[in-house]
């Protein structure tokens, strides 16, 4: 046996202070850089657009240029009949009996039969040797639709007679949905707002609308699926969760999950839009039949209609304070729509109707949110589900009871703030720090933009800082600057009863004479940055500098979604818990080799730090080279959060959620009140991050929220045609996200109260910021007009009253 | 139709280019070039930016046939291009007092064989890795070959020269606060190394 020579001199059985450990550099709570930085800087880093394969197609899907009909016939001959095509598929040719598949509910044909119930539904598909030739072949398939009525919202899809989107349906909800149009009804009842409503000295009341916001990630829906030679079938693909893929995946295959063989290829971001299936089954078959490597791309225009959007709501909403500024009680009906496939409907539901009360005290509540099946374009997650729609009109009501109280708005949200140990409507204990009234106080405190340059610049003004720009629409005549305040409430990692765990493989070897980590997860890295956070956190737990990130794929456990703002709290805890595991296995071999030559082995509290097994002390016992030598210590553990439970059907009573996350906005505009632009000048952010485990990324997830909530705001909307449920706008000329001329300044002050049930007490962070933004901006834009304003995205005829 | 030109330094052929390809699709399947995105091939976003002999364009809504005989410098040779603008102590467009000739003139070496880990990094490169500008760097490519082409015509820009610039090019993940930091960070550091 090797001994570490400085170990072996001292004799045993004597604690000698030797030397000092050092900390191990790049641990967390340090802005260390993205691994993947330098690939992505220079154009290396593959995206799953980016995939390539000798003698491979591309596949085209064809899609429903109707929302909702009856499928007559449909004649592929002329498309097979090209020369370059070698397959084209439709329902007859799948498979197996699978022919559906869902998160929750399998109610999404993987190609349309029968019927298709929204604009854009995937009717068949092509292979062939260019994507244009794919393009073409697909535009030859003659369909014959009979068009039927369309459902569009709450009052079409409850209307006597209305056409049911899912005949038959067998689903859990169907037993306690009023209606079989209804994907999933949630209620709270808490207290007694009738009642409490007698305490009252004003009521407000409220009806608010929220437009349909799409992900709008850059990198398209795309990957390659490759036959391989034993009947499977490998598939490279972004997405969220590759082990809910799957699940999802294999069995409309027909074949068992080994066999399906996933890696995670770059993702161009995804805020929800891919946790539900795209192109992944479509690329397979075609694979499968061809026997050739497949490449599906989408290009902007499909992305559209590939994906599900964030729910379209209607939202009633009643407060009541009394005069001294205490809210009495709050009713609100929320109406999501869910178009016409379920996706995460059912989960969206629970968390708008648990969430709907927002960050306060009300103790009389009485709530109900609700998803419709429509023949609209399905809906599903995106950052913030569910909780975003709630906060955009509690918001909004809160300054509505503030104004006719006559107290300060920030004033009046702080008087009713929660705190730690406050009780949700659902009556679970907020059992962490709860900063709400301290968030308002910290946007509140930042000095203010200097007030309108644009007036005191007089004719050196800058156009490119006045709303309209460099249309040079206004030089300062009409515009007025307004502020606005606003704070959220998101829960953190999947609710109600899920079983929400992650998986981590870790190991730990000596390679050229360094002690080095690997670490493998199913974690999709869709730019968050949680590769970045994994290395931090095993440099913090075993004390070694070279840590590698494997590539994600189905090898390893599931880590779970990255969604909900949960990898780094649960496959950065999974991460963390293997890694201590790990260490333990480290520290028996180091026991076992050099434990008679030191007390400290057996009686001290053994960390590894620097490449070094050191006391709590300091003293250093041994190097991880020494211990570990030519043995490798590899360790596959699952973990999970403390566990959630459903919500009660009727009451809504229940512990369903096991973390929050808080963050306050305020936002600061200038109008153009004749044409109606709106120049955001600073949105200011706090949030309270729990514990920051890299300081850098956390600040760029705070902003990057922060600008999809103001964009959402002013100009973010999917429109859909009333008449015909048609999709208007799938392109980024007609749908348009914020520019970098649209995006103020966004200042960030990150708090860190620890969340003593949380790994390293971080809390998520990804969600939480696009929240708030969205009715900061909203009352911003209210109080530099005095307009009412109760639908987002605000646009320039809302403005002008045109 | 067959389509010469010239890619980072490199002279190229592309054979079998069917007419309405775009050079995006040139660069991205036959030259195997991917570096230049693909997010919305409608000239929207910006991810697709190349130089076509030094001026920025979409090169998805440019046609292959359109590059015959001409100049394209992508992300992958962004530091090359940025290298040797330095040694030569000018730019290479027009836009700063050089002419489009002399633009032409601009070579630089293939860059085959090297991986990320070993690339040397033009200065706009190293910014956005080390002011965090990188989420899912899907935008990246191409904000890095327009800021890197703002930061040659205009060594101090503003802010709201920045803003100018880059609005072309959409980014969903940072809210543009680091890309900001990224530009004025490679002005600064240019500043200094001058
Ligand atoms: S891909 Fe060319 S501008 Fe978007
Ligand atoms: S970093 Fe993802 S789009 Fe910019």
């Amino acid at each position: 046996m090797a001994l570490h020579p400085r170990v072996a001199a001292a004799p045993a059985g004597t604690p000698t202070n030797i030397s000092q450990g050092s900390k191990t550099k790049g641990g967390i709570g340090e802005s260390t850089l993205r691994p993947d930085g330098t690939l992505k800087v220079t154009g290396e880093f593959a995206y799953s657009s980016d995939m390539w394969h000798e003698d491979m197609l591309w596949g085209h899907t064809l899609r429903s240029t109707v929302a909702h009909a009856e499928i007559k016939s449909i004649d592929i001959g002329e498309a097979v009949a090209m020369p370059g095509v070698y397959a084209v598929l439709t329902y007859d040719d799948l498979p197996t009996e699978v022919k559906n598949y869902g998160l929750e509910i399998q109610d999404t044909p993987v190609l349309a039969h029968g019927r298709v119930r929204h604009h854009g539904e995937p009717v068949a598909l092509v292979a062939a040797d260019h994507p244009e030739t794919a393009r073409r072949a697909a535009a030859k398939i003659k369909i014959e639709y009979v068009e039927l009525p369309v459902i569009t919202d709450e009052a079409s899809a409850t209307a006597p007679g209305a056409i049911l989107i899912h005949e038959g349906r067998d689903d859990h909800h169907i037993g306690h949905v009023p209606h079989p149009n209804i994907v999933h009804r949630q209620p709270i009842i808490r207290g007694d707002a009738d009642e409490a409503a007698g305490r009252a000295d004003v009521i407000v009341k409220g009806e608010y609308t929220f437009g349909m916001q799409d992900q709008a990630f850059l990198g398209p829906e795309s990957g390659l699926a490759v036959p391989s030679e034993d009947g499977g079938v490998e598939l490279y693909v972004a997405t969220q969760w590759l082990h809910s893929d799957l699940r999802q995946i294999a069995p409309v295959l027909g074949l068992p999950e080994d066999k399906v063989r996933m890696t995670l290829s770059g993702v161009g971001g995804a805020f929800g839009g891919r946790e539900d299936l795209s192109m992944q089954i479509h690329a397979c078959l075609l694979a499968l039949r061809t026997g050739k490597p497949v490449k599906i791309v989408y290009n902007r225009f499909e992305s559209f209609f590939g994906h599900v959007h964030r729910h379209p709501a209607k939202l009633y909403y009643e407060h009541g304070a009394t005069k001294d500024g205490k809210l009495t009680h709050m009713k609100c009906r929320i109406v999501l729509d869910g178009g016409a496939y379920a996706s995460a409907s059912p989960a969206v539901v629970g968390n708008a109707a648990s969430l709907s009360v927002g960050p306060y005290v009300i103790d009389d509540v009485d709530i109900e949110a609700l998803a419709l099946y429509s023949n609209n374009p399905p809906c599903g997650a995106m950052r913030g589900f569910g909780a975003v729609q709630a906060c955009f009109a509690y918001e909004a009501q809160m300054d509505k009871v503030a104004a006719k109280l006559g107290i300060d708005p920030v004033e009046f949200r702080q008087l009713n703030a929660m705190e730690q140990g406050a009780l949700l409507p659902t009556g679970q204990t907020v059992d962490s720090p709860a900063p709400v009234a301290e968030l308002l106080r910290r946007v509140k405190a930042r000095p203010l933009p200097p007030e309108q340059q644009w007036l005191a610049a007089g004719e050196e003004a800058d156009v490119r800082a006045l709303p309209g720009g460099l249309s040079n629409t206004t030089h300062g005549e009409g515009v007025v600057r307004g502020v606005g305040y606003a704070v959220g409430i998101k829960n953190v990692g999947f609710s109600e009863g899920f079983d929400d765990y992650s998986t981590a493989r870790v190991r730990m070897e000596v390679v050229g004479g360094e002690p080095v980590a690997t670490v493998h997860t199913a974690m999709a890295e869709v730019g968050q940055g949680g590769v970045t956070v994994h290395a931090q956190i095993a440099r913090t737990e075993l004390g070694v500098t070279q840590v590698t990130i494997q590539p994600a794929d189905t090898q390893v456990g599931s880590a779970g979604s990255t969604s909900a703002s949960r990898q780094t709290y649960v496959t950065g805890g999974a991460v963390k818990h293997t890694c201590e595991n790990v260490r333990e296995k480290v520290l028996e071999i180091g026991r076992r080799k050099f434990g008679s030559y030191h007390p400290a082995w057996a009686t001290a509290e053994l960390l590894l730090e620097g490449g070094k097994v050191v006391t709590d002390g300091g003293e250093v016992l041994a190097d991880l080279v020494d211990v570990l030598e030519d043995e490798a210590v590899d360790l596959e553990l699952e973990w999970r959060h403390r566990p959630t439970e459903a919500f009660d059907l009727h009451t809504g009573q229940g512990n369903g959620h096991v973390q929050y996350s808080f963050a306050a906005h305020r936002a600061v505009v200038e109008v153009d009140t004749e044409l109606g632009l709106v120049k955001v000048i600073e949105l200011a952010c706090a949030q309270d991050v729990g514990k920051a485990l890299n300081p850098l990324s956390v600040v760029g997830q705070i902003q990057g929220g922060t600008t999809q909530g103001l964009g959402v705001a002013v100009m973010e909307e999917i429109i859909i045609d009333p008449k015909t449920a048609k999709v208007r706008n799938p392109s980024f000329t007609d749908y348009l996200i914020p520019t970098i001329l649209d995006t103020p300044t966004i200042p960030v002050d990150v708090l860190e109260l620890a969340d003593d049930h949380a790994p390293y007490g971080l809390r998520g962070v990804g969600e939480a910021p696009t929240l708030s933004s969205t009715p900061a901006v909203l009352a911003a834009i209210r109080n530099a007009t005095g307009l009412e304003l109760n639908r987002t995205p605000v646009r320039p005829e809302h403005l002008t009253g045109t | 139709m067959r389509v010469n030109f010239t890619v980072n330094g490199r002279q190229q052929e592309a054979d079998d280019v069917w007419e309405g390809e775009s050079l995006l699709y040139v660069l991205r399947e036959r030259m195997g070039l991917p570096g230049s995105k693909n997010a919305c091939e409608q000239g929207e976003c910006g991810s697709c930016t190349v130089r076509l002999d030094g001026v920025l364009v979409c090169s998805c809504l440019v046609a292959a046939g359109q590059v015959e005989g001409r100049e394209v410098v992508t992300v992958e040779g962004l530091a090359d291009y940025a290298k040797q603008r330095a040694e030569h102590g000018g730019c290479a467009t027009g836009a700063c007092g050089t002419t489009l000739d002399q633009a032409k003139q601009w070579e630089a070496r293939p860059s085959d064989g090297r991986t990320g880990e070993q690339s040397e990094l033009s200065p706009i490169q190293q910014a956005f890795i080390d002011a965090g500008a990188v989420q899912c760097g899907f935008c990246t490519p191409g904000l890095l070959v327009a800021a890197d082409e703002l930061l040659e015509r205009n060594a101090e820009p503003s802010d709201a020269d920045i803003r100018e610039a880059l609005s072309g090019n959409l980014c969903r993940c940072t809210g543009y606060e680091k890309i900001l930091d990224a530009v004025r960070l490679a002005a600064a550091r240019q500043e200094e190394a001058v």
